[in-house]
């Protein structure tokens, strides 16, 4: 499993922080409510940071308010579901593939919605060779991930919520309240395991969205992640997750490029916000949401240009071309505000000359 | 002597506060606050007294100068008062008196107490970020006079690293020197309620004659006392009362309720919400229980705290949505609370009068703001309507005019919305100086204003006064007015003052007072205007033509609806007079009023039509001259061909460069014609040829029949109490009506 996970690009969160889990779990004497692998305040330390019992330093997983993450595990100790709303890139998914794995010890039970996405996932399907064969019985029966959460007591993931059809969300509704799978074809059902519950996450920007029905919404806690508060903040998080990518990918270690990272935080803050740090000027704000995962990512190709082909520091000339792509995303519109940007608030800035130049140079 | 040191609005130090009180059963109560108002404790005892209410100490005559010190249900000092109103025993207050206080002040009025929090230092050094949580946490929890040890001691250590500002002293000081007259007096058993900040200064303190010199000398000024209603609202921090609380409402709460705070609070929650529409039922109610709780156990709280249970309201009740979460936070956490003090506190005249009022005309005073319809026509609604005017022109600003939801134009109705706040008592306390009843307050409140003010806000006064029917200012108001008038040389001030005042004429009408006086006054600035302005239309540019242009309108309008017909002759033949010689714009204008009004014929408009837009005319005057003339309706073109003909024809022989240039003049014209009347004029335009001539009629409006359309014509008159000309034809009779 270990070497497994080593090899894999991007190891599954219990994996990568099994030595964590295990210190937290062996240092944690409070009451865990039934089916949980740590006590909800294990898992608080978990998410967010700290020491365990054992004095091993627990990484923080989620940078931000310390009561929001309260209220998530709060909620799932009430055996409610939790729903996790925000703009893309406030870190929904992140947060709830590490919630998973500090309960349950596994954040792998997870449906993605799409549009696409059928009753199946949600419920089960099924193995027709052998429905054929034998008929309708519970080996034909294929458990789809919510179904095996149930089984299993662990907790289920459906991420892009909104994403689904409607008569698929629905689909969960009895799942939500009576905490029972109904199987009509066999005239049976399957009962949740105590501690079974379900994360999902839905974006509130996106258009086009099927809206959740009333009766779905009220089985849910939501708890709506917001974009980070300050630039330090927002520094720490890109600073932070870069450098885990970079392991992953095998970068070699690179001297310290904070300068460059707070300059691309810096940028989408201003640009995000529509005015800048100082609040002396109003800029336009372009079409892309331009959050902390696309800093990530711009930071991260920009650290992979500058040691391969740069000279294995990050420079202005390594984000330049990743933020006026993350920033131009409509080539008309998101253009003029770019270069009106760079123009006014770039141009005059103190020490930015080299930002300025080459970002003109990427832009054309 | 007991010392009890409190947070000024605590609601567990209050419940401490009274038990322990009641274990004591001292034999008197020294209470931080005023010691002027001791003549006022009694009051708190008065079953109509409702908290939150505030003592208002200000120097009579200094308006500016004033302080409040409020007091909730849930304040210790508060319980501390009813406690030894019910116990016979006397209370005091024991602070430094706000003679000295205001004094010391620099004359801005404000609250007491704007020192920093101690709780907060307190609160930070046990590691909480939040005073009111720690105090939440440690004291209101916790109940028990046990606290009050603690705190007292914790103060102190506090204290011993800084000792605290030099006002502090000097307060301090009278304190102890109170407390000594006391035990002078034969009091053994003393309780003092008092911040927790001075509880080590109140325990041992200098000797007395320390004291006296601290207090020698001090500023002093004289001050008068009163209740006043407070509100939920001002005593939030966010108002910025220095020893204030974030959240009066959850405070107001946990002080009230016999138990279950959070179940109950959470259930007040959901029906905020379902008041607004939102679904929130009772399933929510016990899930968001169940969530704060967990999260008041996870956190490792006693009991789930404002924190918790708003947290747990914003995840279930509200979906998330933050803007639900502000309904909750203004409509409970703050609350709306408006609190109400007894008849028998001291008020001052006015005060008792609008009180009075308010009974009579079931007007009630409240913080949350209410809109109220007037009709006029109800004597009570027109007494209202006359209050909330005289209110006004005393600058107490209860009720603001606005939009109201039945969309009426009739001037016979008024929109109101009204909502109380705790300084309009010290507005009229403000307003005292003016008179004793609103009414003559604000009459003479009108004449001071006016002694100073320019014309146009004269004439504003004048229909503010006769809204709110002060017929004692008029005849006041009316002098200053005609002087102002006679003095002021800029026709534009006389022409910018009419309308008001007619207006404020006609209103007399509906609102029962006499209009002749201000008929005389309006026909007096009538003749002025016609004096000035034939000067006040020469030599103009192009911006001041259509200022003066829209100002005419206005007098026009405003010297028909006076309808007094010498004043409407004289204005009629200064403008018949004035046609001729001035700007084209204006020009134009003049003689389509003067058309309309009957002055001239329409051969004679069509005549100066052809003479102002002939071709020698420069192209952008003609167009100017167009646009005064056609300006507002476009029925003329409809009606008269002659007239329609010769634009068309002007129109026709522009070149393309001189029509490009007038368009916009035009368009400013035409544009502004209802649709119908722009349809109706196309229609008649296609069959013109222009060349300028009339065209031949239509066979269709050849083909009425006379006969038939007499009876409807007469009917219109009479609807519009005209005569009819017996035997009329077709074309006379529209224009009888039309004209009219």
């Amino acid at each position: 499993m270990t070497a497994e996970a080593i090899a894999a690009l991007r190891p599954h969160a219990e994996a990568e922080h099994a030595a964590e889990l295990a210190a937290l779990a062996a240092g944690d004497t409070r009451p865990r409510p039934p089916g949980w692998r740590l006590s909800p305040w294990a898992v608080t330390t978990y998410v967010l940071g700290g020491t365990a019992a054992g004095g091993t330093v627990i990484t923080p997983k989620y940078v931000g308010s310390r009561r929001l993450v309260e209220v998530a595990v709060a909620t799932l100790a009430t055996d409610r579901a939790l729903l996790l709303l925000g703009v893309p890139g406030t870190a929904k998914t992140w947060l709830s593939e590490h919630l998973a794995a500090a309960i349950s010890g596994d954040s792998t039970l997870l449906v993605q919605g799409t549009a696409g996405t059928a009753e199946e996932a949600v419920r089960y399907g099924w193995n027709y060779a052998r429905l054929i064969a034998e008929g309708p019985s519970r080996d034909a029966l294929v458990p789809g991930p919510v179904m095996r959460a149930m089984a299993s007591g662990q907790i289920a993931r459906v991420e892009e919520l909104t994403r689904m059809p409607s008569d698929v969300q629905d689909a969960l509704i009895t799942i939500l309240s009576e905490k029972t799978l109904p199987i009509p074809e066999l005239g049976s059902e399957l009962q949740a395991v105590r501690g079974f519950n379900l994360i999902a996450t839905a974006n509130d920007r996106d258009r086009g969205v099927n809206e959740l029905s009333s009766a779905l919404r009220r089985r849910f806690n939501t708890v709506v992640l917001p974009v980070p508060a300050s630039a330090d903040e927002e520094v720490d998080i890109v600073t932070r997750r870069v450098a885990q990518l970079g392991r992953s990918i095998g970068l070699p270690e690179m001297p310290d490029g904070a300068g460059e990272i707070r300059r691309v935080v810096t940028v989408f803050r201003e640009l995000r916000e529509g005015v800048t740090e100082d609040g002396r000027a109003r800029v336009k704000s372009p079409s892309g949401t331009l959050s902390a995962a696309e800093a990530i990512s711009v930071v991260t190709s920009g650290l992979a240009l500058a040691a391969h082909f740069g000279d294995g520091v990050l420079r202005a000339a390594d984000v330049a071309g990743g933020i006026t792509g993350a920033v131009v995303q409509d080539p008309v519109s998101d253009q003029v505000v770019w270069q009106e940007y760079l123009e006014a608030v770039v141009r005059e800035r103190e020490g930015w000359g080299d930002f300025y130049h080459a970002c003109r140079e990427a832009a054309g | 002597m007991t010392v009890f040191g409190v947070r000024h609005h605590g609601p567990g130090s209050a419940r401490s506060l009274r038990a322990a009180l009641t274990a004591l059963g001292p034999d008197m109560v020294l209470i931080e606050g005023p010691p002027e108002a001791d003549g006022l404790v009694a009051l708190a005892a008065d079953p109509a007294m409702e908290p939150p209410a505030a003592l208002l100490g200000y120097v009579p005559g200094q308006p500016g100068r004033a302080a409040f010190w409020p007091f909730a249900g849930f304040s210790p000092e508060w319980q501390a008062i009813r406690y030894a109103l019910a116990a016979g025993i006397p209370a005091r207050f024991c602070d430094l008196p706000a003679s000295h206080q205001l004094a010391m002040r620099d004359g801005t009025a404000a609250t007491t107490r704007s020192r920093e929090d101690p709780v907060a230092r307190l609160a930070a050094a046990a590691g909480y970020d939040d005073a009111e949580r720690w105090w939440e946490d440690v004291v209101e929890h916790v109940p028990g006079p046990a606290v009050f040890g603690a705190v007292a001691e914790a103060i102190e250590i506090l204290r011993d690293q800084d000792p605290g500002a030099e006002q502090d002293a000097v307060r301090e000081a009278y304190m102890r020197r109170v407390i000594r007259a006391a035990r002078r007096e034969g009091f053994g058993r003393i309780a003092v309620v008092c911040g927790a900040w001075h509880v080590p200064a109140l325990r041992q303190g200098p000797p007395a004659a320390a004291d006296d010199r601290l207090l020698r000398g001090l500023p002093k000024v004289k001050v008068a006392f009163t209740w006043v209603p407070w509100t939920y609202g001002r005593l939030a921090s966010a108002s910025g009362y220095g020893a204030g609380v974030r959240s009066p409402g959850w405070y107001h709460h946990l002080f009230e309720v016999p138990g279950q705070p959070v179940e109950r609070w959470l259930a007040r929650a959901a029906a905020v919400l379902r008041g607004e529409g939102i679904a929130a039922s009772p399933a929510h109610v016990i899930e968001a229980v169940r969530l704060a709780s967990a999260l008041a156990a996870l956190r490792g709280r006693p009991l789930a705290g404002l924190d918790e249970v708003t947290e747990a309201a914003q995840a279930v009740l509200c979906e998330g949505s933050d803007l639900l979460t502000g309904l909750i936070q203004r409509k409970l956490v703050v609350g709306e609370r408006l609190g109400a003090v007894p008849p028998a506190t001291p008020m001052v005249p006015l005060q008792r009068d609008l009180r009075d009022q308010q009974r009579a005309l079931k007007l009630r005073p409240e913080a949350v703001p209410r809109d109220y319809d007037l009709d006029l026509r109800k004597p009570n609604d027109l007494a209202r309507s006359r209050l909330l005017h005289r209110l006004a022109l005393l600058g107490v600003d209860w009720g603001t005019p606005g939009a109201g939801r039945v969309r009426s134009t009739g001037t016979f109705r008024e929109s109101w919305q009204l909502a109380w706040r705790p300084e309009l008592d010290l507005a009229l306390i403000e307003g005292c100086v003016w008179g004793n009843t609103t009414e003559t307050a604000a009459a003479a409140r009108v004449l001071s204003l006016a002694a100073g003010a320019p014309l146009d806000r004269l004439t504003a006064l004048t229909e503010g006064c006769l809204l709110a029917d002060l017929s004692g200012a008029l005849p006041g108001l009316l002098a200053a007015l005609r002087e102002r008038a006679a003095l002021d040389t800029d026709v534009t001030h006389l022409m910018a003052a009419l309308p008001a005042l007619v207006r404020a004429a006609r209103y007399g009408d509906v609102r029962s007072t006499d209009p002749a006086r201000l008929g005389e006054v309006a026909a007096g600035l009538i003749t002025r205007i016609c004096t000035g302005l034939p000067l006040a239309v020469a030599s103009l540019d192009q911006d001041a033509e259509r200022d003066v242009r829209s100002r005419i309108d206005a007098v026009h309008s405003a010297v028909g609806l006076l309808a007094d017909e010498a004043s409407r002759s004289a204005w009629l033949d200064t403008l018949g007079r004035l046609a001729g010689r001035c700007p084209p714009l204006i020009s134009g204008r003049l003689t389509r009023l003067l058309l309309d009004a009957g002055r001239i014929t329409p051969g004679e408009a069509a005549l100066r039509m052809t003479r102002e837009m002939s071709a020698g005319a420069a192209v952008a005057a003609a167009a100017g001259w167009a646009e005064g003339f056609l300006a507002g309706s476009g029925l003329l073109l409809v009606h008269d061909d002659a007239l329609l003909g010769l634009a068309d024809g002007w129109l026709a022989a522009l070149s393309a460069d001189d029509f490009r240039a007038v368009l916009p003049a035009l368009r400013r014209t035409f544009g502004a014609f209802a649709a119908p009347e722009r349809r109706a004029i196309g229609e008649k335009a296609a069959r013109l040829d222009g060349s300028g001539r009339v065209p031949p009629p239509a066979a269709a409006a050849a083909d009425l029949d006379e006969a038939r359309a007499v009876p409807a014509i007469g009917a219109v008159a009479r609807i519009l109490g005209i005569p009819m000309v017996r035997g009329s034809a077709y074309g006379s009779g529209t224009e009888t009506v039309a004209r009219s």
